[in-house]
C-alpha cells in the first residue's frame, strides 16, 4: 500500500494549513460565502439540508487499519458515531461543524488522509476496481497508475476550475467492476502484443441528467505518456467545455457535441504539443510507486472448509471473490443489512473491521463503489474466525450483488438537490426481499436508487433503477430496467409511468416475477431482460 | 462586446509585479484587433478567445493581459500555459476577479502580474504566493517538482 513520503505529507499539511486560513478569512468576512463556497468544495465540505458534510477522499479505495480507526475516531469525535461509504469509494459525515472542519482534516492528515478535491468543479479522487491486486483476472494492479494521477491532480494550477466536476477511474481487467466506462474518463491499464504496458482511455461517459458511455478516444497509450495525455484530454476541457450552462458542463457534452473523432483530434494535436513541452513525471517515479503496491507473501494453505453450517456457507458462497492465489479469497463486508441504510458503518463496526484487516488481510481495507467493504487478502482457512467476528457485530449480510445490495444516494433525508427519499426505500425493499426468502431466489440483481435527477445512486447503471422525483409536491419514482456498470454496459430504459412509495416497491417485486417466470436455466435478471425486452414486463406493471 | 481605446489595466492597478522591465504604458486591443494590425504590442484575451492566434505575433508583444470576468472561469489558465510553452517571454497579466486563494496557481500557470478589481490584503497575498512549498506537476514555472527531487541523481 502507498505510503506518503516527507513530500506528500508536506503536500497534505499544507492543505491544511491553507483551509485553516480560508476559514479565518471567511469569518473575518474578507471572503465572501460565493468566494468562500468553491475553496470549501475543494476541501470537501458540503451545506447539506441540516449540516456540513464532510466528504474524505479515500485514494482508489485503499485503507489500512490504523486510518480506519482514525475514520471511527473522527465519527465519534465529530459526528453522531457513524460514517456513510459512498459509490465514489469515499467516506462522508454528515453532522458536521464548520469550525471543526479544519481540526478533523488536521486528525486525517496525521494518517495520511484528506479530504483534497472530493468536491468542486476539479479532478476529484480517482477510484479504481476494488479488487485490484487481488482480482486473478488483472493484467496488473492499476492502484499505481491511480496513485501517479492522483498526485498528478493534486492541485494541478491549471485544472482547479473546471466547467464542471471531473471523475477519473482506472481498471486493469476485462471485466470491469468499478464502473469505468461512466466516467469522466476512464482507463484501463493493458498489455499489447509486444508486452507493453499501456492505457486505454475512454472519455466523456457519466450518469447524471444525460447518461453517457464514454466511447474509446486511444486504444494504447503508452504507460509513460499516461500524465501527457490525460493533461491533453484537461486541456481541451478546461478550453471548450461549456461553461454557460452547468447541466450541459461536463465533459460528456464536449465530447457529444463535438463527436468522439473530433474531440480525439484536438487531444492528440495538444497531445503531441505536450509531449514536446515535457510534462510527465520521470520514469523512475511510476516505478517508486509501484513498489509500493508489491503483493503480500502469500502462502499456500487449505483451499477447502468445513460447510457444516449453513449460514457460513451462504456467506461463503455469495460474499468471497476468487483470488489470485489459489489458498485466499476476497471477502466483501456487507454494508447492507436488510433494513439497514447503504454504506452506513458505525465507529465500532470500523475498528471491528480494522481489526480483522491486521489480523487476516496484510492490514489492507478497500471500500467497494458498492458501498461495502472488503478484505482484499483472506487465507481460506481463516474465514470461520472471520465470518464469526463479522456476524457478531452486523456485518454478515450474505448479499453481495442481490437485490438486498443497493446502491442508493443519500436523497432527502440529507441532500439538498433531491426530491425525493431514497434511504427509505432501500431498507423496505431489503428487508421485504430478506424476510420473504426471495433474495436468494433471485439471486444476482443490482437495484439502484437515486433521489434525484443528478444520479449519485446510479439509478441509469441498474439491472432496475429507480429514480424519485418531485410531482406536484409528492414523492414519486420512474422504475428503469437492463442497466449495467459493468463490461457489459448499458443504460437503463424507464418502463413508464412513476408509482407512489408503496407503488415502486410493488413494482420491483412484480418485475422478480416476470423474471423468475421466464428465466433460462443461469440467467440473471439482467440476462433475461436483455433476451424477451421490456414489453413483458411492461405488460406486468401497466397492462 | 464594446471596444474601448482604454481597453486594458494601466500600470498603476497592476498591484503584484515580478518582473524588473519597464511595465507597457498604453492599453491593449482585443485578440481579433492583434491579429489584424500589425503594431499592437500590447493584447487582451477574454474567456473565450483562443490564445493560440496570438502565437504567430509572441514576438512583438510586450504585454498580455488575461480577463477574469469571474474566479470560477478557468479557461484563463489554459491561455497562459500555451503562451509560454509557445515561448512567450513578455508580461502576462491577470486581471478582473482574481481572488487571494488562486494566485499561487496562477503564478504556476506563467502570470508575473497581478491587477486585481479590488486590491488584495498585502499580507494575505504573500501568504498565498508561498502556499506550495513543493509542487506535483510540471507547469510554466521553473520549479522542480516533488517527482523531479524524489529521482535526482
Amino acid at each position: 500500500m502507498y505510503k506518503y513520503d516527507q513530500y506528500d505529507q508536506a503536500m497534505v499539511d499544507a492543505r491544511v494549513e491553507e483551509f485553516r486560513d480560508q476559514a479565518r478569512r471567511r469569518m473575518e468576512g474578507s471572503l465572501s460565502e460565493d468566494q468562500f463556497k468553491p475553496l470549501r468544495l475543494m476541501n470537501g465540505l458540503y451545506l447539506q439540508l441540516h449540516a456540513y458534510m464532510l466528504r474524505v477522499a479515500v485514494p482508489y479505495g485503499t485503507l489500512n487499519s490504523r486510518q480506519l480507526e482514525a475514520l471511527a475516531d473522527i465519527a465519534e469525535k465529530y459526528d453522531r458515531g457513524y460514517g456513510h461509504f459512498t459509490t465514489r469509494q469515499n467516506i462522508q459525515y454528515n453532522w458536521i461543524k464548520l469550525e471543526d472542519a479544519a481540526d478533523i482534516l488536521a486528525d486525517l492528515a496525521k494518517v495520511e488522509m484528506h479530504a483534497i478535491q472530493t468536491s468542486g468543479n476539479c479532478i476529484r479522487n480517482i477510484s479504481a476496481d476494488h479488487f485490484a491486486g487481488a482480482a486473478s483476472d488483472e493484467v496488473t494492479d492499476p492502484r499505481p497508475y491511480a496513485e501517479l494521477l492522483r498526485q498528478w491532480s493534486s492541485f494541478h494550477p491549471e485544472f482547479t476550475y473546471l466547467p464542471r466536476k471531473f471523475k477519473f477511474c482506472v481498471i486493469a481487467s476485462e471485466k470491469d467492476r468499478a464502473a469505468m466506462r461512466l466516467h469522466d474518463i476512464g482507463i484501463r491499464i493493458v498489455q499489447n502484443a509486444a508486452g507493453e504496458t499501456g492505457a486505454q482511455f475512454y472519455v466523456g461517459g457519466g450518469m447524471g441528467r444525460t447518461p453517457m458511455i464514454a466511447p474509446l478516444i486511444r486504444d494504447f497509450v503508452p504507460i509513460d505518456q499516461l500524465i501527457t495525455y490525460a493533461e491533453a484530454a484537461l486541456r481541451v476541457y478546461n478550453r471548450y467545455g461549456r461553461r454557460d450552462n452547468k447541466f450541459k458542463a461536463r465533459i460528456k457534452i464536449l465530447v457529444h457535441e463535438l463527436g468522439a473523432a473530433e474531440y480525439t483530434r484536438q487531444v492528440e494535436e495538444e497531445f503531441a504539443h505536450l509531449l514536446s513541452v515535457g510534462v510527465e513525471p520521470p520514469h523512475e517515479e511510476l516505478a517508486r510507486i509501484a513498489a509500493h503496491f508489491v503483493a503480500p507473501a502469500f502462502v499456500d494453505g487449505p483451499k477447502t472448509l468445513d460447510r457444516s453450517d449453513p449460514d457460513f456457507a451462504l456467506w461463503v458462497d455469495r460474499n468471497t471473490h476468487r483470488h489470485k492465489h489459489d489458498a485466499y479469497v476476497s471477502a466483501v463486508i456487507s454494508l447492507k443489512p436488510a433494513g439497514g441504510i447503504p454504506g452506513d458503518a458505525t465507529a465500532q463496526q470500523m475498528r471491528v473491521i480494522a481489526k480483522l484487516a491486521r489480523n487476516y488481510s496484510f492490514d489492507e481495507l478497500r471500500v467497494m463503489h458498492t458501498q461495502n467493504l472488503l478484505l482484499p487478502h483472506v487465507r481460506i482457512a481463516d474465514l470461520p474466525a472471520i465470518w464469526a467476528a463479522l456476524d457478531a457485530a452486523g456485518l454478515a449480510a450474505p448479499n453481495m450483488d442481490t437485490i438486498e445490495d443497493i446502491i442508493a444516494c443519500p436523497g432527502l433525508d440529507y441532500c439538498s438537490l433531491a426530491n425525493a427519499r431514497s434511504i427509505p426505500l432501500a431498507q423496505r425493499i431489503s428487508e421485504r426481499f430478506a424476510k420473504s426468502g426471495r433474495t436468494e431466489v433471485v439471486g444476482e440483481l443490482k437495484l439502484k436508487i437515486s433521489g434525484c435527477i443528478n444520479a449519485c445512486g446510479h439509478h441509469h447503471a441498474g439491472h432496475i433503477g429507480i429514480l424519485g422525483v418531485d410531482r406536484k409536491g409528492t414523492e414519486n419514482y420512474q422504475l428503469s430496467l437492463g442497466g449495467s456498470e459493468a463490461e457489459d454496459v448499458s443504460l437503463a430504459k424507464i418502463t413508464g409511468p412513476g408509482f407512489d412509495e408503496d407503488g415502486v416497491i410493488a413494482a420491483v417485486e412484480k418485475v422478480t416475477d416476470i423474471y423468475l417466470a421466464a428465466r433460462a436455466d443461469g440467467e440473471r435478471f439482467l440476462d433475461t431482460y436483455r433476451r424477451i425486452g421490456m414489453e413483458p414486463f411492461k405488460e406486468a406493471l401497466y397492462g | 462586446m464594446v471596444e474601448f481605446r482604454d481597453l486594458g489595466t494601466s500600470p498603476d492597478e497592476v498591484q503584484f509585479r515580478f518582473r524588473d522591465d519597464e511595465p507597457v504604458d498604453h492599453g491593449t486591443v482585443t485578440v481579433d484587433s492583434c491579429c489584424d494590425q500589425t503594431n499592437a504590442t500590447a493584447v487582451r484575451i477574454e474567456p473565450g478567445d483562443d490564445a493560440r492566434l496570438l502565437l504567430p505575433f509572441l514576438d512583438r508583444l510586450a504585454l498580455v493581459e488575461v480577463n477574469f470576468p469571474s474566479f470560477t472561469d478557468g479557461r484563463g489558465y489554459s491561455a497562459a500555459r500555451i503562451l509560454r510553452e509557445a515561448g512567450y517571454t513578455g508580461e502576462l497579466r491577470a486581471v478582473g476577479d482574481v481572488l487571494i486563494d488562486q494566485l499561487s496557481h496562477m503564478r504556476r500557470c506563467g502570470f508575473d502580474s497581478f491587477a486585481p478589481d479590488r486590491r488584495l490584503d498585502e499580507d494575505d497575498a504573500a501568504r498565498a504566493f508561498a502556499t506550495w512549498e513543493q509542487v506535483y506537476q510540471r507547469a510554466a514555472d521553473t520549479r522542480r517538482t516533488i517527482a523531479d527531487k524524489r529521482h535526482e541523481a
